[in-house]
């Protein structure tokens, strides 16, 4: 149906946008691949730079570092991604059911999403986790009991709390789109056939749902491997909280070892595209749906 | 009978559903009302709800300590730059993958995409080199340039979920009328596009205004927008609790006043129209 004519036009409009991108990625991307193959210390000019193969790369990867800081990412992402998907079901069901003042719930329930980063990593450490005047504090010893350090007797789980907070709103918002779509005659029909509630969840709620569960995870994993600011203004990457990204950061930016940092920002770029290999592959397959 | 049920268990939802509701914008709100309390009252203990003196000093304290007018200004340029560059760039791209797919399409869209995965701290230093090169460290330009990159893929995708919902038929009408490719667009297809335009651009500006990596690593005096605003505040000395919340109430309150009129856009906008 389409003309010669419109076609190339197509090409010319998509060209901006598609070059833009390709510079993008490709430009820093073979930088990176640059210095990861060389000595690299800005700030130590005695060191003189020159390549060194494959040095970084062994070097980033048998620092003891390297292991605890993939594990922590996963930890951070599997806990936040389980937290926000199993409470952001339950959530959505229930204000899917008839109440009053739903708007207003709604607007409660989503509020946390719109709050930047760096000011609820903050809001959290101080006003609620800090150990003498936080809020939890109070509570805990208006309950007789010793006030925890959350971030640094429990730093990955002070982590996740503050991340699967911030987005619980996401999951919750698309799984409740997703179960308003339900058919609820569908629901009606089981349920005079007598079939139990958790049957009636398992069998017809959660199938519905698998395909924005999937939507949920693929746009979280993408924002949370990313994490920094959370990490950055609560433990600075003390108490085992150090994920890839901010290990790679500090090889960089606060070690000025941009050669190692870089060989670090490649194994990232490898892990994240394991994981978006993956993660495509199941939007692909949902876009021809 | 069965009306007593349902009223029953609606009042059952009501209650459970606000508590969770309350529960989950507690700290938000708590962060709201310690902005107005003195700083021995913010951490009295038991803490005080509502029945404390109300002051707006720390509002002013923290207007006198750093120029938020700066900050927010600086926000406001580089999160409206950005989304209107990308914008710009962005509608025609769609368009045309929207209207003149072809084979390649969804493989262009899904590189796109992928582009997200890109793990922004594997190539800060390389985009930090250029930036010193090309003197746009610490400029709002800069800003506006990377994060326009980094939301480009998701603008791309939401204006592409919204055209592909335009029926062909209203294009062939046009064009068997005689209408010219310039004139379809303009006269045709963006009246019908201003409302999904609208929602990616609100949804953007949202993005664009809390991104934190770039704009913490890319900034320093000059052009820090409010995240690094209140990363200043992150500094122990600083242990203010009422200034800090004052602070992150100035921060937060555009973006989430904006957000609350956006929130059906976002469902939308950000799962690109796969869930329904």
């Amino acid at each position: 149906m389409a003309t010669q004519h419109s076609r190339s036009a197509a090409r010319f409009m998509m060209a901006p946008a598609v070059i833009l991108l390709l510079g993008w990625m490709l430009v820093p991307l073979v930088m990176t691949l640059w210095f990861s193959f060389r000595r690299f210390l800005p700030n130590r000019p005695d060191i003189v730079p020159g390549w060194v193969g494959f040095d970084n790369y062994v070097r980033f990867v048998t620092s003891s570092a390297f292991w605890p800081s993939v594990q922590t990412t996963l930890i951070i992402v599997g806990g936040a991604l389980l937290i926000t998907i199993v409470l952001g079901v339950l959530l959505a069901m229930l204000l899917d059911q008839p109440m009053w003042g739903q708007g207003v719930v709604r607007i409660l329930v989503i509020a946390p999403f719109f709050v930047m980063p760096t000011v609820s990593a903050l809001v959290w450490k101080n006003i609620f986790m800090d150990p003498v005047n936080g809020l939890f504090s109070h509570l805990w010893r208006a309950f007789g009991a010793e006030p925890v350090v959350w971030l640094s007797d429990a730093p990955l789980f002070s982590i996740i709390l503050i991340v699967s907070w911030q987005w619980l709103p996401f999951a919750t918002l698309i799984l409740l789109t997703a179960i308003q779509s339900l058919d609820s005659e569908q629901l009606e029909a089981s349920e005079m056939d007598g079939a139990p509630p958790l049957s009636r969840f398992f069998y017809i709620i959660l199938p519905h749902l698998s395909r924005a569960i999937t939507i949920v995870i693929l746009i979280q994993t993408i924002f949370l491997l990313s994490i920094f600011a959370e990490i950055f203004v609560t433990t600075g990457g003390a108490f085992g909280t150090r994920t890839l990204t901010y290990l790679i950061f500090q090889r960089v930016l606060e070690s000025q070892n941009v050669g190692l940092g870089s060989a670090g920002g490649v194994y990232a770029i490898i892990l994240a595209n394991i994981i978006a290999i993956f993660l495509m592959r199941i939007v692909g397959k949902n876009l021809d749906a | 009978m069965s009306r007593a049920v349902t009223t029953r268990r609606k009042t059952i939802n009501t209650v459970l559903a606000w508590s969770i509701g309350i529960l989950i914008f507690f700290p938000i709100l708590w962060t709201i009302l310690t902005s107005f309390k003195t700083e021995a009252q913010a951490i009295n203990d038991p803490p005080l709800f509502l029945f404390f003196d109300w002051t707006l000093e720390n509002y002013s304290v923290v207007q006198e300590r750093s120029d938020y007018m700066r900050f927010l200004w600086n926000s406001v340029i580089i999160a409206g730059g950005s989304t209107l560059i990308g914008v710009m760039i962005a509608i025609p791209a769609a368009w045309s993958m929207a209207f003149v797919p072809s084979r390649r399409t969804k493989d262009i869209l899904l590189w796109m995409l992928s582009t997200k995965m890109l793990p922004a701290v594997g190539v800060l230093y390389p985009i930090y080199l250029i930036f010193i090169e090309l003197g746009l460290l610490d400029t709002r330009i800069g800003l506006v340039v990377v994060i326009m990159l980094i939301n480009l893929p998701i603008i791309v995708w939401m204006l592409y979920t919204y055209f592909k919902e335009i029926p062909g038929e209203i294009l062939e009408a046009a064009r068997m009328d005689g209408a010219s490719l310039r004139e379809e667009i303009i006269y045709v297809l963006t009246p019908m596009a201003v409302p999904g335009i609208a929602s990616t651009m609100l949804l953007n500006f949202i993005l664009a205004w809390n991104e934190a990596f770039w704009t913490l690593n890319l900034t320093a005096a000059q052009a820090a927008p409010l995240t690094a605003f209140i990363a200043s505040y992150s500094s122990p000395e600083g242990l203010f609790y009422a200034k800090l919340s004052a602070a992150s109430t100035m921060a937060i309150a555009p973006i989430l006043i904006l957000g609350w009129f956006s929130q059906k856009q976002l469902v939308r906008g950000l799962t690109f129209g796969a869930v329904k």
